[in-house]
């Protein structure tokens, strides 16, 4: 922190601009496009002949498309840990780190919406949920709680982003035109004066406060939607808790995995400092042993009983064919990262990109084994169906698709970094004023 | 010319009231309107008229009854009142036949791979005896699938059916995650059904035709129901394993015989499926015990 105090604010604006694609940046582009029309591809097939393009079956009824719903509410929740959380216990070093997380919970939210559409069989029914909605169905409080969620997600990156694009419209750089009428449409009312900025940061810390009861209630919901039904697996009034616990714990993960991305990309390292790894560090150690431990509570207590019905799905998970990925979740997603970054060398820029890269493919394996082995796991035999309902392993429309939305949430995520500035430039400037005077 | 025209137009009238007493159609307005002149094709055919006689009309005269709903979809999804029905299932009498499914799916139009009733293999414990059971809907007093449906495509009557509205399903399957019992199928592609099936109007009743991407299960043949007749599954099973009746009447009938349900169940210790859960089924079984085959013949 203490190099920033010696910039002045010309310097920090000037450092702080987004930059255009360099030649990683537009083969990184080019490479998420292609996944992204790939995707669009395979979804036009699926709307042409049913969802019988995927592998999902009578008994396996729900596949990856659900797994990767679970895993971008999971991940969105992490805008309302670094931003609100973190504002409201007045926890100063976040600043550069609030745009991030926020930005990703935005694309990974709209996502996360857009991949429950491509799981319906009658996506073109989506407005019954309005004509005819009931509201005793926990789907319905999804729909409620996650349209509130990307709303007050939206106005939280917006709302502080209003100065950084009066500066944006007033640098006479040569950006083009289109770019500049875009900043001033979209914050032109803003004069940075008293009476606008009390009423900006009163409407920002309301909406800190609400987001976090919505962003708990987002992923308890999606819990519950399993935890609603009867099945082994999924019949756990843990479910909300480990929820919570495992989404801040992969949105902790993705926001390492971004800083120190953009910190390599906009050379960013006065900003971005090794500090502020090693302070993620530790709170990515804090919520691994979280969820581990929500994770202990999840297995061992079913396993030291093993009632019927949660024997074969467990035994399945432990030894069975779900084992190599159930292991590779909890050693690669948690135990590892854990032992890693509890050491002061772990929490250096490099391995906490590594680690929270682990913690992010681990989460999403980790999504994908609590909703399909359960599945296969009924309480009547399966008997009386063709051999593949027996099995699951998505098909490449499946895969494409789920790649896809993967890769869109990246895109959305790059082009706000095109084209705003990822670390807040007023606040940084107010923050080190506020250093200097003190 | 003009004797030729009044000729066609007798016939006309004619064809059109045989049609309609064939059909049993008793509509004030008549479909028959002719919405275009119909040249005559010299080809007869041979109606049955309202008063019995036998008559010739032209052949091109006839056309087929606009297809229109017997029920509201309100009125299907109400239900029959006074009603509320109930299966029993004799274990004892199960020998895998499996008359039941293949009927089933035959009237329903089931995609082909996919099955309503299944007859499943079970032996509760390692050293229990294994029996046949088979399983339908369970048409719960408490059904989770009803519970979870976020659009009322899927309802419970007040004669104690569950039934699925197919134009209204969105395809979530989260009913199908909730249903303990596994008995819920989704058309995943195209059902299949034959082009005269699949214009037909879609009622709860029937469950048909079936749509891409709904989801679809067990109805107890409210349709059969409804004419006094009993569910296809109950009168294909040879060895008169299923019982259908009517809970308020407190009597079931597997077609040659006919108990009082209370007495049946009482006789014979009568259980439900995973009464533990609180779903409280309409289906009850009656325990494989003095039975008609042994296990293995079904094998």
């Amino acid at each position: 922190m203490e190099n920033i105090t010696t910039l002045t604010s010309e310097q920090i604006t000037k450092d702080l601009m987004p930059q255009q694609f360099g030649r990683n940046g537009k083969i990184w582009v080019a490479i998420l496009v292609l996944i992204c029309l790939i995707g669009a591809y395979a979804y036009y097939l699926q709307l042409k002949d049913g969802l019988i393009v995927t592998n999902m079956r009578d008994y396996v009824s729900w596949g990856i498309y659900i797994s990767n719903f679970v895993f971008f509410v999971a991940i969105s929740l992490v805008g309302s840990l670094i931003t609100a959380v973190f504002r409201l216990a007045n926890v100063e070093w976040s600043t550069p780190l609030t745009r991030i997380a926020e930005i990703i919970a935005v694309s990974a939210i709209t996502f996360a919406s857009l991949i429950i559409i491509v799981d319906m069989g009658r996506p073109e029914r989506l407005l019954n949920l309005f004509a005819y909605g009931r509201i005793q169905s926990p789907i319905m409080w999804d729909v409620i709680v996650i349209t509130t969620y990307l709303f007050i997600s939206i106005l939280l990156l917006y709302i502080p982003l209003l100065p950084d694009l009066k500066i944006m419209g007033e640098q006479d750089t040569k950006g083009p035109k289109w770019l500049k009428k875009f900043y001033r449409f979209l914050g032109s009312f803003w004069k940075g004066n008293p009476a606008q900025e009390k009423i900006s940061n009163k409407s920002i810390t309301i909406l800190c406060i609400l987001i976090i009861p919505v962003a708990f209630c987002i992923h308890t919901v999606t819990s519950w939607l399993f935890a609603t039904t009867y099945r082994p697996g999924w019949d756990s009034t843990n479910f909300g808790a480990y929820f919570i616990s495992g989404a801040f714990l992969v949105g902790a993960g993705a926001v390492v995995t971004a800083m120190f991305v953009v910190r390599k990309m906009y050379s960013l390292e006065k900003y971005i400092t090794e500090e502020h790894f090693d302070k993620m560090g530790k709170i990515v150690v804090l919520l691994a042993l979280l969820y581990l431990y929500f994770n202990v509570n999840e297995y061992l207590v079913p396993a030291f009983k093993m009632k019927k019905a949660e024997e074969g799905h467990l035994d399945e998970l432990f030894t069975g064919q779900f084992a190599p990925l159930f292991w590779f979740a909890i050693l690669v997603g948690m135990v590892i990262p854990i032992l890693v970054l509890v050491t002061k060398k772990g929490r250096k820029p490099l391995p906490m990109f590594i680690t929270g890269i682990m913690v992010v493919v681990g989460a999403w394996f980790k999504r994908y084994l609590i909703v399909t082995p359960t599945l296969l796991h009924p309480f009547l035999p399966m008997t009386n169906v063709p051999e593949n309902f027996k099995h699951y392993f998505p098909s490449w429309e499946e895969w494409a698709i789920a790649l896809g939305s993967l890769s869109g949430a990246l895109l959305i995520i790059t082009f706000f970094v095109r084209i705003f500035p990822i670390i807040p430039i007023q606040e940084t400037i107010t923050q080190q004023n506020e250093k200097a005077t003190s | 010319m003009n004797e030729h025209t009044s000729t066609s137009r007798r016939d006309f009238l004619l064809a059109g009231f045989a049609t309609a007493a064939a059909v049993g159609c008793s509509d004030s307005t008549n479909p028959f309107t002719p919405e275009m002149a119909v040249a005559p094709s010299g080809e007869k055919v041979k109606l049955l008229s309202v008063t019995g006689e036998i008559i010739e009309v032209d052949k091109a005269f006839l056309k087929p009854v606009p297809d229109v709903p017997q029920l509201s979809n309100a009125e299907e999804r109400k239900g029959i009142p006074g009603k509320k029905f109930v299966m029993v299932i004799d274990l004892a009498r199960c020998k895998n036949l499996r008359k039941c499914q293949s009927a089933c799916n035959h009237m329903h139009r089931v995609h082909s791979g996919q099955n309503w009733i299944k007859v499943l293999s079970m032996q509760d414990g390692e050293h229990t005896a294994p029996y046949w059971q088979p399983t339908t809907c369970m048409h719960c007093d408490e059904p989770p699938c009803v519970k979870v449906c976020p659009v009322d495509a899927t309802f419970k009557r007040q004669d104690g059916l569950v039934l699925i509205d197919s134009d209204r399903c969105i395809g979530c399957r989260f009913c199908m995650a909730a249903c303990p019992y596994s008995t819920r199928v989704f058309n995943w592609g195209d059902p299949g059904v034959t082009a005269d099936v699949a214009d037909q109007h879609y009622s709860c009743e029937t469950s048909m035709p079936q749509k891409k991407g709904t989801v679809g299960k067990c109805d107890f043949c409210p349709d059969m129901t409804r004419r006094n007749e009993l569910p296809h599954c109950v009168s294909a099973c040879p060895n008169g394993v299923f019982f259908f009746g009517d809970m308020n009447e407190d009597s079931v009938s597997n077609g040659a015989e006919t108990f009082r349900f209370s007495d049946l169940i009482k006789d014979k210790a009568g259980y439900r499926l995973m009464e533990d859960l609180g779903t409280k089924p309409s289906v009850y079984y009656l325990p494989p015990v003095n039975r008609n085959f042994p296990y293995e013949s079904g094998l």
